[in-house]
């Protein structure tokens, strides 16, 4: 089925059509056995639904980190499709410049002009630190076809769990131990990455936040992505034994739980409609409550030394993303009463009730 | 952005027009058919990405032109531009340079063609604009080819000999050439701007083979190699840089050939040497007013010549040691310094002794550091340099073997 999105804009060809169920995912593996990745590793979820969902005819760029490492041996490889590393910072212009050179060698004639998917990843150090900048230029330039993909495990998991910005308040990694004097000692709050990325590049067409728990969802972002076409945005997150220390047969639930507890929900913004997506959607339409954060805090032994005093900081301030924010779980801001009128926005509405419709 | 390029006339002729640097490189840009370039401003090498830019907005040349958000994203962008068959062009200068280091680095780990200028910049702190070499030799370790223009017309000569041995597949490393700042980048000279269809004769297609990414050779490129295999590759490389000599002195025969410049050797350009008792030895634009100076001395009865270096890495052993041990005494001038190295030298002096050390006629050699942060070596520092020098070759221990800081106030 070809979704009225696609046909509606000018990079898609319609060869990434959205996949309506578990039935229609492909099943070509194009990320096989080779690697050696943690058991019970989301990340590595991700990249096989990622070129699951792009298909043969792709080119992926990785990042240092994880999915370079620990997937990418000499003499082994797990990508069936072209795969190339790029440094830790680099994702972004890893895209950029391989599009560039697909898009000229094409127009000269130098290679054949045919659809090729461009799509570089980098972890949350490498694409929500580090490489911010170079990701934030890619998608400002519209004319080049390529998709970021930030795979969130919220540590730098592949060097010994040091923290990122991605690291969620108050968790033990390497740089942010708890001891007998400082309970907590990393106090900021997650760098709210997706959000940033779609109200900041007004002409990125596309900008997504997932979880490899959500398989569809997930290769449907994907492949929306690449249909939309120009530079693109996906954001994951993915659940990490080692580095949230909990039993790896729990990923996938904590992905879920991740999302039923409103700290990672998801959506995708198309053309800068905001589209919330699975449970997300069910939450905020009132149709699903809100687990309590405790129900996923509980599960991870980085959160082992939170006293209920952290918990209810943490619900807190979940609560205020979804109970304050301007777009619930995506956009910060708050409006003053006084000025509802004038920016013509009612509040007793749901806000995402209009971009959902 | 498509862009309408008029066909090549084929009444086209070599032309002599005033060009700076900058702009030489820019034309043999253009002449090269380059496919993807990346721009971030820093002086003074991105005269050419101004002048590039220029060339490109007036329907003149073809080229993907990327505005980056920085030196390491320039330096990123058209090395994974390179990696899917593009040829490619970036530049820096300075600490510009050294904010790509990362990329500069991978790139020629990654053996991938791309071209790059180095307007040799002063590095920061404390800020100056003027020529340093120190940007371009902090990468002399790495695996970059390190040539030296000297004037406008060589600019241009090296870059289109750069794209022609960066991408022969016994070398495949990246090639950053050197233009001292403002003296090079931003003077005018006349430059003959030879014909595409000369060009063309020259310079043959990129092609990257079997190490092209694309879905339709789906390879896997710099996987973790760890201990088991990096010694093997860094073997190569340095059996890639080894091969470099060959087909640079192939590539300066075709050049001489079809374009009628270039010199007798690819690698040193001497100047009034077949007599000389002395020489100086350095690279870039302190070669003008070196002869300036040689002119006057001769003219006093003086022995007295230059041998400028071409190419810094490869480093021209061979021909070094055959040139220099003429001489009794080389004064080598550094555009460069090497804080607390051999004799507190600069790079150029003790990569030069370094060289002699193994012949049994050797002349003396005495470092001088000069013209940094774009200092102008005038002429009583010439004088000074060769005063040392010839102290030097009569054997004056006091002069010799050791580094003189010239024209700097105490």
């Amino acid at each position: 089925m070809k979704m009225a999105v696609d046909t509606a804009i000018g990079h898609g060809t319609g060869t990434l059509p959205q996949i309506k169920g578990v039935k229609e995912v492909p099943y070509d593996e194009l990320f096989v056995s080779g690697h050696r990745t943690c058991q019970g590793c989301e990340s590595a979820l991700v990249m096989r639904h990622m070129v699951k969902a792009s298909g043969p005819r792709t080119i992926v760029l990785g990042s240092t980190g994880c999915m370079y490492v620990a997937n990418t041996t000499y003499y082994t490889t797990p990508w069936v499709v072209p795969w190339m590393h790029t440094q830790l910072g680099a994702a972004g212009s890893a895209a950029l410049g391989t599009a560039a050179g697909l898009k000229v060698l094409m127009r000269k004639g130098k290679i054949k002009d045919e659809k090729i998917n461009v799509i570089a990843f980098c972890g949350d150090g490498g694409g929500a630190d580090m490489g911010i900048g170079a990701i934030s230029a890619t998608l400002t330039h519209k004319e080049y076809n390529c998709l970021v993909l930030l795979y969130d495990n919220e540590s730098y998991a592949n060097t010994d769990i040091q923290l990122s910005s991605q690291t969620p308040y108050g968790a033990v990694t390497t740089f942010s131990p708890t001891g007998s004097k400082r309970r907590l000692m990393h106090t900021r709050w997650k760098k709210n990455m997706p959000g940033m990325m779609a109200a900041g590049h007004p002409e990125s067409r596309y900008v997504a936040a997932g979880c490899a728990a959500y398989a569809v969802d997930l290769m449907n972002k994907i492949r929306r992505a690449l249909e939309l076409g120009g530079p693109t945005f996906v954001h994951t997150l993915d659940p990490c034994p080692k580095g949230w220390d909990y039993h790896p047969q729990y990923s996938q639930e904590l992905g879920h739980l991740a999302v039923e507890c409103g700290i990672w929900p998801l959506y995708e913004v198309v053309d800068g409609v905001v589209n919330l997506t699975g449970p997300t959607r069910q939450i905020a339409e009132g149709r699903k409550k809100r687990k309590h954060v405790s129900e996923y805090l509980k599960r991870q032994g980085r959160f082992a030394h939170f006293v209920d005093e952290d918990i209810e900081h943490f619900q807190a301030e979940v609560d205020k993303t979804w109970e304050e924010w301007l777009i619930p779980g995506v956009i910060p801001f708050t409006i003053p009463q006084k000025d509802t009128r004038i920016l013509n926005i009612d509040k007793k509405k749901p806000l995402h009730a209009e971009a959902t419709a | 952005m498509a862009v309408e390029v008029k066909a090549t006339p084929t009444t086209e002729v070599e032309t002599e027009q005033l060009l700076t640097g900058c702009e030489a490189i820019a034309e043999a840009i253009r002449l090269a058919d380059v496919d993807v370039m990346a721009a971030y401003p820093i002086r003074p090498y991105d005269g050419v990405m101004q002048a590039a830019a220029k060339l490109i907005a007036n329907g003149k040349m073809d080229v993907e032109y990327i505005v980056a958000d920085g030196e390491h994203s320039q330096f990123e962008i058209v090395k994974h531009a390179s990696a899917v068959g593009s040829r490619v062009f970036v530049g820096s200068s300075g600490v510009g340079w050294f904010y790509a280091f990362e990329a500069i680095a991978v790139t020629a780990g990654l053996r991938l063609p791309v071209v790059a200028i180095c307007g040799n910049r002063a590095l920061d702190d404390p800020g100056a604009f003027g020529t340093e070499h120190n940007d371009s030799l902090a990468v002399r370790d790495l695996g970059w080819l390190l040539p030296w223009a000297e004037t406008a017309q060589e600019s241009m000569d090296l870059a289109l000999m750069a794209w022609r041995v960066a991408e022969d597949k016994r070398v495949s490393l990246p090639i950053a050439i050197g233009l001292d700042g403002a003296f090079l980048t931003h003077s005018q000279q006349p430059v003959k701007v030879p014909t595409k269809a000369a060009v063309d004769a020259f310079l043959p297609k990129y092609d990257l083979g079997d190490r092209l990414l694309h879905p339709d050779n789906p390879i896997t490129i710099a996987p973790q190699v760890d201990q088991d295999w990096l010694m093997e590759i860094r073997r190569q490389n340095d059996a890639a840089m080894r091969k470099a000599l060959t087909v640079i002195t192939e590539a300066h025969a075709d050049f001489k050939r079809i374009f009628g410049r270039g010199g007798d050797s690819p690698f040193l350009d001497e100047y009034m040497t077949d007599d000389a008792e002395v020489v100086f030895f350095g690279q870039g634009t302190l070669a003008l007013p070196m002869k300036v100076a040689i002119r006057r001395l001769r003219a006093q009865g003086h022995k007295v010549g230059l041998v400028r270096l071409k190419w810094f890495r490869p480093f021209p052993t061979q021909e070094i040691v055959k040139s220099l041990t003429r001489f009794k005494a080389v004064g080598v001038i550094d555009r460069d310094y090497s804080f607390g190295s051999p004799f507190y030298g600069g790079v150029l002096y003790n990569e030069v002794r370094s060289a002699l050390y193994s012949q049994t006629k050797r002349p003396t050699v005495v470092g001088f550091i000069a013209g940094l942060g774009g200092r102008e070596i005038e002429q009583p520092m010439a004088n000074e340099i060769f005063e040392k020098t010839m102290a030097a070759g009569r054997g004056d221990l006091s002069v010799g073997d050791q580094c003189h800081w010239i024209g700097v106030r105490d």
